[in-house]
């Protein structure tokens, strides 16, 4: 955060230069319009990157991206408040706040490509263009060749004229504002608040409930394997070698991001047995069979939700190997 | 180099953002499109701003800001909220509204 | 002493109350409770004879007020009863007479497990005709006329197990409910022209001169039709007849107590009644002539083609009641006639019907005279009340339907001009037909050889005599069928007695009292001579012959059910079936179509609402496109 600031620090400098520079003429420096193609490249590249990407994360760090660059304009064009507000508050909290829920929802979930909706994506595209097509007719109609530039209003520093404004002009949208943030959060508590109707059972009742409902009343089995995994998401195995789900984590399970390494080791044993068999000079036909690699995971019916096998468990089998 | 430029790159991003909207359907993404079309709209903002020679327009993006902001609260909190009780963040999934 | 009127009415309504709220509990005595209710009933009627015949002539009316029954300014209906000679003649058949037919039903009715409810239908019955006649305004008769309507529905259907006795009902109620429409709207005339509907100020009373004398003819003859509409649904005229054979299927003393003592004698009694308004409508009393005399034939007529005893009895009951609508008709110079006529075969009718079920008794209810034959030696006491009964009704010299018949056909020959010597020759016909199909119940039932056969199980009826419950009240109602036209001919006593209320005229016969008797002797002599030799003098087949496309048709009651089905029936049934189809089509078409159309178009638009957030979020988005689109049109314009 205090490199970001001081990156902020810098930029605003160099913006303040050569917003002054870019009023003094009707049209913009030389510097300004190479920094402008370089950041509307990152800034479209990172808008589409952030609607193409199928991974929640990648869209969220396009579109920091995006707004990184769009911070980097704001100070071009003389708002350098601006631009660091939008850096320390939208790139800095904002996007944390979208990065924090996308882990919470899951950090694997992705949309799928197929469409379920008749021609959505198509009339979207459709739409999206002709929108497109208007807006900038829209500009280009209009007669825009006139800047004043913000040499005057910025005299005394942008963060002055800024509030100068806030606490005159607009106090009272100010104020409203605060409000609105106030409800906002007491908004968000409330969603995500849940009310206890019982007082929380103590853990003596739990274990006492456990004793009555008659589940698992031993600790659940550990995961890891041979003790050679140790790692959350990959089961105990059973005797009969087949995965014990109990030994992971719920929320994992509910992902389904079991890594089943269990064949993996059946595999390594069947050819334990074989290569002692050759070196015995046992005939093949008493060698036992060696088990082919399961598909993926059948679905673990958890409190009668049924998990999607996720890919990530399926393609896991490798893991550590 | 005209500043207009940046209005054609606002509308640009603009547009992309409300693609983005209509195409995915991760709620989360949604979001995200939608926070781009307001920094495509802030972006417009600042440069009338500089087109007019007052601050007006940076006081504006200011206030979108906040507003923004509050609105990734509560959004981010009904999310979290119907992800909690149906276990999917597609928006296709929450369509009990419908006959 | 007149305090005594409004228990006339309140005797056998009591009884009957009794009888149906009391529940299991009177069932063992509950039927001589309500004889002795009827009872009580003739003995007030009795009470007060005698109390009137102790005034003069011209004090014997009397009105009772009980209470206000609807006292609301301008509509002023009360429970006032009045009791001049008319009333008290009617009280005193009425209650004498189904007194007498209580008697008998508890010897015909004693094996039927609901003879409770059976006798306080009866007494209902009693109570409801008897308020008929003692009511002093239109509205109160109206009521009484209805509670005529309710018992005769009620006893009519008493055996509603059987289909054809519930459907016999329903049809009474209905053809009734036509008449007492008549009724209903007369009342109301009655009211928006006179501002009253009470006896006295309609028809004038002693020395008052009634509104009917200062309304327009046209007023007064629309009232009397009305009128006349309401008398021929109760007294089963043409064109309201058609109810009257199919109520046979009640109880055969309820079968009596309709025709001779109730019920059809009521529309008598409303005509003769308004006199007052009839007199001064004359098209309405040619009216009241021409539907006596057409019901006079018509019932005649049937009644010599039907092999079911009571049906022919009824049928006479139809062709006699037509002689008394006749004379009522006639105006002044045959309503005391009219009375008469309804007294004497209040008598021999009575006897008759109770003289068929005896025979019905007897022979397990077998109704089909064919199947009868001989039976003078199995019931004596039978053969001989119903014998007088029959010559009564043929109007044999000395009996009481002799007088009585031949004062009408007297008077219809009064009535003068081409209109008297129609009426009387229909009469005259009349008469000799009344004694061919009499004589042929009388053949076909007493004489002749027994031709009842055993039925499928082998039973064959052993004919025998009624028990005394049964005879007594035939033999007192023979008595009545002999001696009570000789009594009320006797010095002319009927028609002083009757004269203060309807008033009497002699008509201008252009052939003399002699002749017409005369006449009639030999109509009845030629009529019962056709019969014995037809009937009585060769075996009669135990199954009908096809007959004359005559007899055919009055097999089926001369085609009056299937004219009622061609003419009302068919055309309503079409009308319905019409107003239904372009109900269902038109109307509901109309609206279902709309619904429907509605409801495809709102499925199609239900398609949009996916529920999908994206693609509202599209339409938003189109929505947007075209708003801008249009805001730079506008502007680049």
């Amino acid at each position: 955060m205090t490199g970001q600031l001081a990156a902020a620090a810098v930029t605003t400098d160099l913006a303040a230069a050569t917003g002054r520079l870019a009023a003094a003429a009707g049209a913009t420096s030389t510097g300004e319009a190479v920094q402008f193609w370089v950041l509307a490249v990152i800034a479209v590249g990172g808008a589409l990157g952030m609607l193409l990407m199928r991974k929640a994360v990648h869209s969220a760090l396009c579109l920091a991206a995006t707004m990184m660059a769009l911070a980097v304009c704001y100070m071009a064009q003389g708002a350098v408040f601006l631009g660091v507000v939008q850096i320390v508050v939208y790139t800095g909290a904002i996007m944390m706040l979208f990065l924090f829920v996308v882990m919470l929802v899951g950090v694997t979930s992705e949309d799928s490509l197929k469409e379920q909706l008749k021609g959505q994506r198509f009339a979207a595209v459709l739409c999206g263009l002709g929108f497109g097509v208007l807006l900038v007719a829209g500009i280009a109609n209009a007669r825009l060749d006139h800047f004043t530039g913000l040499s005057e209003a910025n005299a005394e520093g942008n963060v002055p004229g800024l509030a100068r404004l806030i606490f005159t002009r607009y106090v009272w949208a100010f104020e409203v504002t605060g409000a609105l943030l106030i409800t906002a959060a007491i908004g968000a508590m409330v969603l995500t608040h849940r009310e206890h109707v019982k007082p929380p059972k103590t853990q003596r009742e739990l274990a006492a409930q456990r004793v009555k409902d008659n589940i698992q009343l031993p600790p659940l089995p550990a995961p890891g394997v041979y003790a050679r995994h140790n790692a959350v998401d990959v089961p105990g195995l059973l005797p009969d070698g087949t995965i014990a789900e109990d030994s992971v984590m719920a929320t994992l399970r509910e992902r389904g991001q079991i890594r089943d390494v269990s064949q993996a080791m059946l595999r390594r044993m069947a050819e334990l047995e074989n290569s002692t068999a050759d070196w015995l000079g046992r005939p093949s036909s008493e060698r036992p069979e060696v088990a082919g690699p399961r598909k993926s995971l059948e679905p673990v019916p958890a409190n009668g939700k049924a998990g999607a096998a996720g890919k990530d468990g399926a393609t896991g089998e490798e893991g550590d190997e | 180099m005209n500043p207009v430029n940046y209005l054609y790159l606002s509308a640009l991003l603009f547009t992309i953002g409300a693609s983005g909207v209509l195409i995915r359907r991760n709620a989360i993404v949604l979001f995200m499109c939608v926070e781009l079309m307001l920094n495509a709209s802030n972006l417009a903002l600042v440069t009338f701003s500089r087109m007019h020679g007052t601050l007006d327009g940076q006081i504006i993006a200011f206030f979108t800001m906040v507003v923004a902001a509050a609105e990734v609260v509560v959004g981010l909190a009904i999310i979290v909220s119907i992800f909690r009780t149906r276990h999917s963040a597609s928006v296709d999934d929450s369509n009990l509204m419908k006959l | 002493m007149n305090s005594l009127i409004p228990l006339l009415v309140a005797a056998p309504l009591a009884g009957a109350a009794l009888l149906l709220l009391g529940g299991r509990a009177l069932d063992r005595f509950g039927h001589w409770l309500a004889t002795a209710f009827a009872a009580l009933s003739f003995g007030f009627g009795l009470a007060l004879f005698s109390d009137m015949l102790g005034r003069g002539a011209e004090h014997r009316a009397v009105t009772q007020h009980l209470f206000s029954w609807v006292p609301v300014n301008g509509f002023q209906a009360d429970m006032t009863f009045r009791l001049d000679q008319l009333s008290m003649t009617f009280v005193l058949l009425i209650s004498g007479v189904g007194t007498l037919i209580h008697l008998y039903s508890v010897g015909y009715m004693a094996h039927d497990e609901r003879r409770r409810r059976f006798f306080a239908y009866l007494n209902l019955f009693l109570a409801a005709m008897l308020l008929l006649v003692v009511a002093d305004n239109y509205l109160l008769l109206y009521f009484g006329w209805e509670g005529v309507g309710l018992a005769s529905y009620l006893l009519i259907g008493f055996w509603q197990h059987k289909p054809s006795a519930a459907t016999a009902a329903k049809k009474a109620f209905l053809v009734n409910r036509v008449g007492d429409m008549g009724l209903s709207i007369a009342i109301m005339l009655m009211f928006t022209e006179f501002g009253s509907f009470a006896f006295g100020p309609v028809l004038g009373s002693e020395g008052a001169v009634g509104a009917a004398h200062q309304a327009s003819e046209g007023k007064l003859t629309a009232i009397g039709l009305m009128l006349l509409l309401a008398a021929c649904g109760k007294s089963a005229q043409v064109p309201l007849q058609s109810w009257l054979g199919d109520a046979m299927e009640g109880p055969t003393p309820v079968s009596a107590l309709i025709h001779a003592a109730t019920m059809v004698t009521a529309g008598v009694y409303l005509i003769t009644r308004s006199s007052a308004i009839f007199d001064l409508a004359p098209d309405a009393q040619t009216a009241v002539v021409v539907v006596g005399a057409v019901t006079l034939l018509f019932g005649a007529i049937v009644g010599c083609a039907k092999d079911d005893i009571k049906k022919a009895l009824a049928g006479s009951t139809m062709s006699q009641i037509g002689y008394m609508v006749l004379a009522a008709g006639l105006g002044p110079i045959g309503y005391a006639f009219a009375i008469m006529h309804l007294v004497t075969h209040g008598f021999f009718k009575a006897g008759l019907f109770l003289g068929a079920g005896s025979v019905m008794h007897g022979m397990d209810d077998e109704v089909n005279m064919r199947h009868y034959g001989g039976l003078r030696k199995y019931m004596p006491v039978t053969f001989v009340t119903f014998g007088l009964g029959y010559l009564a009704i043929i109007g044999f010299p000395g009996l009481s339907g002799f007088f009585s018949k031949d004062k009408i056909i007297e008077a219809a020959f009064a009535k003068g001009g081409t209109e008297g010597w129609i009426l009387g020759l229909c009469a005259l016909v009349g008469a000799a037909v009344t004694a061919f199909y009499m004589t042929r119940v009388m053949v076909l039932t007493f004489f002749g050889e027994k031709r009842w056969q055993p039925d499928e199980d082998g039973n064959a009826p052993h004919p025998h005599e009624s028990p005394k419950t049964m005879t007594i009240p035939m033999v007192l109602l023979a008595f009545g069928s002999v001696f009570a036209g000789g009594l009320f001919a006797f010095n002319d006593s009927f028609l002083k007695w009757l004269e203060p209320v309807t008033g009497h005229e002699e008509g201008n016969s252009p052939l003399a009292p002699l002749t017409v008797t005369l006449l009639t002797m030999a109509c009845m002599l030629a009529g019962v001579a056709l019969a014995y030799l037809m009937y009585g003098r060769s075996p009669v087949p135990v199954v009908p012959p096809v007959g004359s496309p005559l007899t055919r048709a009055a097999r089926r009651d001369l085609l009056q059910d299937d004219f009622n089905h061609a003419v009302l029936v068919r055309p309503g049934s079409a009308l319905t079936a019409t107003l239904v189809f372009f109900d269902s089509r038109g109307l509901d078409g109309f609206v279902n179509g709309l619904a429907a159309a509605i409801g495809g178009l709102s499925g199609r638009l239900r398609r949009v609402q996916n529920g999908f957030v994206r693609s509202y979020a599209l339409s938003m988005f189109g929505g947007t496109l075209v708003l801008v689109a249009t805001t730079l049109l506008m502007r680049s314009v």
